[in-house]
């Protein structure tokens, strides 16, 4: 494998995290996850009404391999605000409990129709843009 | 395979003078959950406090150990 080949799925992972206020790179999909750490932080950020856009690792292990060098964090889920490694299941679960999450992602935490439609929204274009770009 | 004391000892000795509980989450030798407090974490972040920890165990987190959850604090 080129070393080209692995920059450009850097260069996209990089943009995805730069593009998207909140997005989580998992195991599946929000609406599959393939795991049960992936699982419990989409659900965290579910019941948050959320929007968060969503990459699944599994297709391609380079994904992983990629973002675990541009994170310095071993292990999928990966949160990431703002540009900003949140955490993985563990801590984005702590922070759910305490409320902390809730305020880094600018949501009050209560049920509303209007963010459940951004997130389906948010969830689509995350997938489809490090897959079509490893392409 | 590592256990559950493994992991707690090298967590000690990586990290000077913490307390360490680990078990088993699955009893499969693979899933392990660790509380782990120390004055080192003291001022760092939740982020650099997991950091830490996983550095001890570098590739082996999702190879052998395949999931390694993580409680951290510093001493009240």
């Amino acid at each position: 494998m080129s070393d080209t080949e692995h920059n450009q799925i850097r260069d996209a992972i990089g943009q995805a995290i730069s593009e998207h206020e909140t997005i989580l790179f998992m195991k599946g999909t929000p609406e599959a996850p393939a795991c049960g750490f992936s699982a419990r932080t989409v659900a965290a950020l579910q019941s948050l009404q959320a929007p968060f856009a969503a990459v699944d690792v599994l297709p391609d292990p380079r994904i992983r391999e990629e973002l675990s060098a541009i994170s310095q964090w071993p292990t999928i889920p990966q949160l990431f605000v703002k540009g900003e490694l949140v955490g993985g299941c563990d801590i984005v679960l702590e922070m759910y409990e305490s409320g902390e999450l809730a305020q880094a992602l600018g949501v009050d935490g209560e049920s509303s129709q209007e963010l459940e439609a951004a997130e389906s929204e948010a969830v689509a274009p995350g997938l489809t843009q490090i897959e079509s770009r490893l392409g | 395979m590592p256990n559950a004391e493994e992991i707690k000892q090298r967590i000690e000795a990586a990290i000077p003078g913490a307390t360490v509980e680990v078990e088993d989450w699955t009893g499969g030798g693979d899933h392990f959950k660790a509380t782990v407090t120390a004055a080192a974490f003291a001022g760092r972040s939740r982020i650099e406090q997991h950091r830490l920890v996983y550095e001890v165990f570098g590739a082996e987190i999702g190879g052998p150990i395949h999931a390694l959850s993580l409680k951290t604090q510093s001493p009240q």
